[in-house]
C-alpha cells in the first residue's frame, strides 16, 4: 500500500513535470502560427497519457496543477483564464468520450484538440465582448483536429513508454 | 503492440468535425463582403472607427499603456508594429472582409471590419 501511495506520487511529479518542459518548449516557438490562440497544445501529451495510463482522477489533478503551475511560471491572469477554459473543457470531454468506450485514443484526442480551441474562442468572446470571432473559430476548429491527432499520436507512445505507467495495454 | 486500431466512432467523429468546419467555412464566406470600416475597442469599448478607403496610419492605445500602430492601405487593414512581446497582431496581417478581426491580447485591443450597416453606436445590429 505504502509503495503503492509513493509510485502514485512519483508518477505525479514525473508528468507534471514533462507538462511543464512542453508548455516551456511551447512557448519558445516562433510565432509562425498566424492566429492567436493557435497552439500544438503539446502539454496535452501528459494529459492523455494519464487519462489512459492512470485514470480518470490521476488526469484531472494533473490537468488542474499544471495548468495553474504554467499559469504562475510563464503567463498572467489573462492566460491562466485562456487555459482554464481551454484545459477544462478539452478534459472533461476527453474524459467523457474515453468513457463511452466507443473510441480510441486518437478520436479521443482530436475532440479534446477542438474542444480546447473552442473554449479558448469562447473565452475571447467573453473577455473581448466581441462576436467577431468567426474565422478564429473556423481556423482554430480545423487546427483543433489537425493537432489533436497528432498529440493523439505522441500520447499514445508516451503512454505505452513510461516505465513508471503499469496499464500499458490501455494505451491504446 | 499495433499503436492505434480506429474505430466506427471515431471515424464517425473525424467525419463530423470536418463537416462542421466545411459548414462554418460556408457560411462566413457568403456571410462576408467586404467591409467599409475598422472599428477599434480597447478592453470591449468601441473607441474609434477609421474608413478603409482613406490611406492612413494611426497609433492605437491599449491598457497598460501598450501601443499599436495601425496602417490602413488599399482598402485593408494591417497592425504593422505593436509593443507587445509575441507580435501575433502584427502577424495576423492584413484583414478587409467584413467580420474580419485583427486581436492583440496583451493590449486588449480588438480591431474589427465593420461595413457601413452599422451604427455609430458600435453596437453590431445584424446580431439582434
Amino acid at each position: 500500500m505504502k509503495e503503492n501511495k509513493t509510485r502514485r506520487i512519483a508518477q505525479y511529479g514525473l508528468l507534471v513535470a514533462l507538462a511543464l518542459i512542453l508548455s516551456y518548449l511551447e512557448a519558445q516557438l516562433p510565432v509562425f502560427f498566424a492566429v492567436p490562440g493557435m497552439k500544438l497544445g503539446l502539454t496535452n501529451i501528459v494529459v492523455l497519457a494519464a487519462l489512459y495510463g492512470m485514470g480518470a482522477g490521476s488526469a484531472i489533478v494533473i490537468n488542474l496543477v499544471r495548468i495553474f503551475l504554467v499559469s504562475v511560471l510563464f503567463g498572467n491572469g489573462m492566460s491562466l483564464a485562456y487555459s482554464l477554459a481551454g484545459g477544462l473543457l478539452s478534459g472533461a470531454v476527453m474524459l467523457l468520450l474515453k468513457r463511452t468506450q466507443k473510441f480510441s485514443l486518437l478520436g479521443v484526442s482530436v475532440a479534446g484538440g477542438v474542444a480546447h480551441n473552442v473554449g479558448q474562442i469562447l473565452t475571447a468572446m467573453v473577455l473581448l465582448q466581441t462576436k467577431a470571432l468567426g474565422w478564429y473559430l473556423l481556423v482554430l476548429w480545423i487546427s483543433g483536429l489537425v493537432s489533436g491527432a497528432l498529440i493523439g499520436v505522441i500520447g499514445g507512445e508516451l503512454c505505452r513508454r513510461l516505465e513508471q505507467i503499469k496499464r500499458k495495454e490501455e494505451c491504446r | 503492440m499495433k499503436p492505434f486500431k480506429l474505430r466506427k466512432a471515431d471515424l464517425i467523429l473525424f467525419a463530423g468535425v470536418l463537416a462542421v468546419g466545411v459548414v462554418l467555412a460556408a457560411v462566413l464566406l457568403l456571410r462576408s463582403s467586404g467591409g467599409s470600416a475598422a472599428q477599434v475597442r480597447v478592453a470591449g469599448a468601441v473607441t474609434a472607427s477609421y474608413p478603409l478607403d482613406e490611406d492612413a496610419a494611426y497609433t492605437i492605445t491599449g491598457v497598460n499603456g501598450g501601443t499599436n500602430l495601425l496602417v490602413i492601405e488599399d482598402g485593408s487593414a494591417r497592425i504593422e508594429e505593436a509593443s507587445c512581446p509575441d507580435g501575433v497582431c502584427v502577424h495576423t496581417g492584413r484583414v478587409r472582409r467584413d467580420g474580419q478581426s485583427i486581436v492583440c491580447l496583451p493590449n486588449q485591443v480588438v480591431v474589427e471590419i465593420v461595413s457601413g450597416a452599422e451604427n455609430e453606436s458600435g453596437v453590431d445590429i445584424t446580431a439582434g
